[in-house]
């Protein structure tokens, strides 16, 4: 009873200092943990080696670098693998000409647009203007509906048991019957394919041929799978791991969903051009860009945001598009209760109006557009500005929103969430806080002051976070050491396991707290995720022999640690080929 | 309420230990009736991509849909299957929903006309997530309405809340568990011997967030073994058709099998109809297609639940609707209000509701749609405050304090 009692005691104890809850982030890291704990919150995930080689460097020095990314060479097998997805190189207006959207198409059909000189996007656009013609002709016959069925010229294509393949086959199946077809027949399939089958038949297909059938089929799909393709690849093979971890979180902080409108098209701009310079610079810079990109005017509509017209001054403030605004208060800038109004929120609206895009679906830039601007007087927190302003308005917006406490301490909280803990300690935000202000939004500093910190180096942050989808899929990849040709599968798997890439609709972006990660499919499928990469069941990645005999020395390689005790009583009475597959998908690799 | 059902649970878990209750009695648990007797369910379906609810539910009573549409319209009843099916002599249902019409006159399907989302937004993308969120205008709602809807239990169902395809719905995302899946087969852990080590790994696991997820998915794994094991044949000879049709099969084996199933929500996508909405014939065309779809699925489900539907309601929604006057492609623009349905034992059918505003062009919203009669969450919120229970309106639409019923639930 005694004995009982004292642990209860005890219990309480620590139920107490959970409670209090910051006690663990005075506990300092033991100097192997440190090295650990860097891979994990700065890279994708430590790979073989790299504890090795952040020893060698010297803690301390190695973040200095990853802090200036251009001081590192960067991988030539990245390089290599990025050379072939062309579309990332591309400005809007190319990659519109490249991949011409159905408008572009019924513009060059009509006579209204000239045909481009690549040759794919020509095929491309015979292609489908031959099949809007065909379902033009489908509609006006006497067929209806039966004409929709593309069954018969399937069968032209693929013998029977070939169409069986691709309707059944495992991913090995319709792998193998892919290759074996001819360039010819690949092309006429993806014209001929029902919708139901063209995701097997997209997953199998080799990345060249992917690229063949996207382009002919509906060709902004390739534009996205470029951008998810290099997404991972990043993640995997870049030595400047902590700046791709930075434009992930920044492009998340400003969101725009890929699937909105032109926003299909400018994705590659606005993370190239508008994110990825500024996430180690300054935060005014990088609202600027957000604010000025076709992408994120188009998403939150501020491009077609009008004030009153002149000749009606009377009237309402029919085209005010408020969206913009608010998203820049609550979520770009101040945080929600950054200690704004709904006054504030049409105040700042009314700065922006005729900040838009030239041409939107022609993949124009922004535009200042002084007739549509409100000339009126505004007042923005309490700062007035005076009537009769134009663009210089939304400037002095972004100039107040940059400077503002509420914005210092929103973005120092969420970068200290990102990296440290979902709760993390006041002080050290506060601390961050302080260094933005003083150093006007120098984001580099405000990283230097959360990796200075005792709390960044603390037992509290320890493994305190659960890897997002996209996390625990690289990290995965990196651990394991494997070689990746062909990315459409992981990223189809992040998005089975609820971060679709590029995909998230709202502008809030994805979470970054825990719980949100943790359901039911997601854990599923974090499980099947792994069990399928550990046995070599994930199309176009390439494993190498997992090292190690027996099951404690697969899982410290894994996990770059000790297995928990629940893990490893698992993982010794498994059969030794489910080991990895376990140790991937056991609770101690859900975290980082 | 859930007393008796906690009580089954534990006695489970005390004579078999945890983790290792079998599949019968862990679903048996979910399945007890409560004090209120069989649970009641809210299925939820979205029509992604605005419909055309002019041509859905047709009013050919009013003149100036002819003048509107001079060669999209669907024409006057005439007893034939290429012109409306007339329901009161004023609205009729487009043919391709003829599975519908009996249900409608036995009083089991209800309509509401003109009704929509109040937010002005012709974006697919706004109007969607407005309408998903419940929030129509705010965009920060992280949660969604039908995930508020579930009013809070110490130890729920795994699967009380079902959104059907490999993403959890916007409109069931936030606190309360909910579970997306694509089918019942391939809810599992692959591999043999995989999922008694995966579990016995997060069942010992300190790790409070994981441990507890990962105990309501392998309950939720456990319960569709003892599915997957079932051979299923749909009640009444029903077929379900399509994507669509798959979708809700799912959801009526879930609901049959008794394992604590609340709500659950599938999409039907394809009503984007800006060209050749309408075919050769009124009765063909994308419109019908995706009509067909939809109404044979409904009538399937309907068959299929059998008397079940007594604690059923399934609401069908879409994120707005379309231009009243035809465009020049032979299809409609994006437009305003709509029309929704509500299907189930306790609906009041047989009756159109809500305000009709008519068509004539100073009654059209900005001179060009339907106008709005009904705010969406009128009828949502009907579902949820006198069929589900359990929460107020105001918390599953925060900021709706006022919302008017059109008494479409006894």
């Amino acid at each position: 009873m005694k004995l009982r009692f004292l642990v209860s005691c005890a219990g309480a104890a620590a139920i107490l200092l959970a409670a209090i809850g910051d006690s663990a982030f005075d506990r300092k890291l033991t100097k192997d943990q440190q090295i650990l704990h860097a891979l994990d919150r700065l890279t994708y995930g430590p790979r073989p080696g790299d504890v090795e080689a952040v020893e060698r460097t010297g803690l301390k020095k190695w973040i200095d670098q990853q802090l200036h990314p251009e001081r590192i060479p960067e991988s030539a097998a990245l390089n290599q693998k990025l050379a072939p997805l062309e579309s990332l190189q591309m400005d809007t207006t190319e990659l519109i000409e490249h991949y011409p959207p159905p408008d572009l198409v019924r513009r060059i059909a009509g006579g209204r647009a000239p045909m481009p000189d690549d040759p794919l996007a020509r095929a491309a656009i015979r292609s489908l203007i031959a099949k809007q013609e065909r379902r033009k002709a489908a509609k006006a016959g006497e067929d209806g509906p039966a004409m929709m069925d593309d069954g018969p010229r399937l069968r032209d294509i693929l013998e029977p048991d070939e169409i069986d393949t691709l309707r059944n086959g495992t991913p090995e199946e319709n792998r193998a019957l892919v290759e074996s077809l001819s360039a010819d027949k690949l092309e006429n399939l993806a014209d001929a394919v029902p919708a139901k089958l063209r995701g097997r038949l997209l997953a199998a297909a080799t990345p060249e041929a992917r690229r063949r059938l996207m382009v002919m089929d509906a060709p902004q799909q390739a534009v996205a799978a470029d951008l998810a393709a290099a997404k991972l690849y990043r993640a995997i093979y870049s030595n400047r791991q902590l700046a791709g971890v930075l434009d992930d979180f920044w492009f998340n902080h400003f969101n725009v969903f890929m699937d909105k409108g032109a926003d299909r098209y400018e994705l590659t701009e606005y993370e190239r051009d508008a994110i990825a310079p500024h996430v180690l610079g300054r935060f005014r810079d990088l609202l600027e860009a957000t604010a000025k990109s076709p992408a994120m005017l188009f998403y939150l509509d501020n491009w077609q945001s009008r004030g009153p017209s002149p000749a009606k001054p009377g009237r309402k403030e029919a085209g005010l598009n408020e969206n913009y605004g608010r998203e820049l208060l609550e979520l770009h800038t101040l945080g929600v209760d950054g200690g704004y109004t709904q006054k504030d929120v049409t105040e700042v609206a009314r700065c922006f109006t005729g900040w838009s895009i030239r041409a939107p679906r022609q993949g124009g830039d922004f535009i200042y557009r002084d007739q549509w601007h409100d000339r009126g007087a505004k007042v923005v927190l309490g700062v007035p500005i005076r009537a009769g302003g134009g663009m210089d308005d939304g400037e002095k917006v972004l100039d107040i929103l940059a400077q503002s406490p509420a914005t210092a301490h929103h973005i120092s909280f969420e970068l200290a969430q990102k990296f440290v803990a979902d709760r993390p300690p006041a002080a050290l935000v506060d601390r961050m806080s302080k260094t933005f202000l003083k150093t006007h939004g120098d984001l580099r500093e405000v990283m230097k002051a959360m990796l200075d910190s005792p709390e960044f180096w603390s037992e509290g942050a320890w493994h305190a976070k659960v890897k997002t989808p996209f996390e625990v899929v690289v990290s995965a990849i990196r651990a394991t050491n494997a070689d990746v040709d062909d990315p459409f599968a992981l990223s189809l798997a992040v998005g089975r396991l609820g971060e679709p890439i590029y995909r998230k609709l709202e502008p809030t972006g994805y979470s970054n707290a825990n719980s949100d990660w943790v359901n039911s499919a997601a854990l599923l499928e974090r499980m099947n995720f792994a069990a399928a990469l550990a046995s070599n069941k994930v199309p176009g990645v390439h494993m190498g022999s997992i090292p190690g005999n027996d099951a404690d020395t697969v899982a410290r390689d894994l996990l770059f640690g000790d297995p928990s005790e629940q893990t490893r009583a698992a993982i010794d009475k498994a059969q030794p080929d489910l080991v990895a597959g376990l140790v991937l998908g056991s609770p101690d690799f859900q975290r980082r | 309420m859930q007393t008796r059902r906690l009580f089954l649970r534990n006695s489970a878990v005390t004579m078999f230990g945890v983790g290792v209750a079998p599949a019968w009695l862990s679903r048996a648990a979910w399945a007890a009736p409560t004090a209120a007797g069989r649970k009641k369910i809210l299925v939820a379906v979205f029509q992604r991509g605005a419909a055309d609810g002019l041509n859905v539910v047709v009013p050919f009573g009013d003149p100036n849909y002819y003048a509107l549409r001079p060669t999209i319209a669907i024409p006057k009843p005439d007893g034939t299957t290429e012109a409306a099916l007339d329901l009161d002599g004023y609205f009729g249902l487009h043919p391709a929903l003829a599975p519908l019409q009996p249900l409608y006159q036995s009083g089991q399907l209800a309509i509401v006309e003109a009704a929509g989302s109040p937010d002005p937004t012709r974006s697919h993308f706004d109007a969607q997530d407005y309408m998903e969120s419940g929030t129509p205008g705010l965009k920060s709602t992280s949660d969604g309405w039908l995930n508020r809807a579930l009013a809070p239990e110490a130890k729920p169902s795994p699967v009380r809340a079902v959104s059907i395809g490999s993403n959890l719905a916007r409109a069931l995302r936030g606190r309360n568990e909910a579970v997306a899946l694509t089918n019942i087969a391939d809810f599992q852990v692959r591999g043999a011997g995989a999922e008694q080590a995966f579990e016995s790994m997060y069942d010992g696991s300190s790790d409070t967030i994981l441990h507890g997820g990962a105990e309501d998915t392998f309950e939720a794994v456990k319960l569709m073994q003892s599915l997957q094991k079932e051979k299923y044949t749909p009640g009444g000879g029903a077929r379900y058709p399509g994507k669509f049709g798959q979708a809700m099969l799912q959801i009526a084996r879930l609901i049959k099998a008794n394992v604590g199933v609340e709500v659950a929500f599938a999409d039907i996508g394809g009503w984007d109809t800006h060209v050749n909405e309408v075919g050769a014939k009124p009765a063909e065309g994308q419109l019908a297609n995706r009509l067909a779809e939809y109404g044979q699925t409904l009538a399937a489900f309907h068959q299929d639940m059998g008397d079940r539907m007594e604690d059923i309601v399934v609401v069908t929604m879409s994120e707005f609707g379309r231009t009243a006057r035809e465009n020049g492609d032979r299809g409609t623009d994006h437009g305003h209000a709509n029309v929704m349905f509500a299907l189930g034992g306790g609906v009041r059918g047989g009756r159109i509701y809500g305000d009709w505003p008519g068509l004539a062009s100073e009654r059209l919203y900005e001179n060009r749609d339907l106008a709005l009669t009904t705010d969406f969450r009128d009828v949502l919120g009907e579902c949820v405050a006198r069929h589900l229970g359990g929460r107020a309106v105001n918390e599953v639409f925060p900021g709706y304090n006022r919302p008017n019923f059109r008494g479409l639930l006894t």
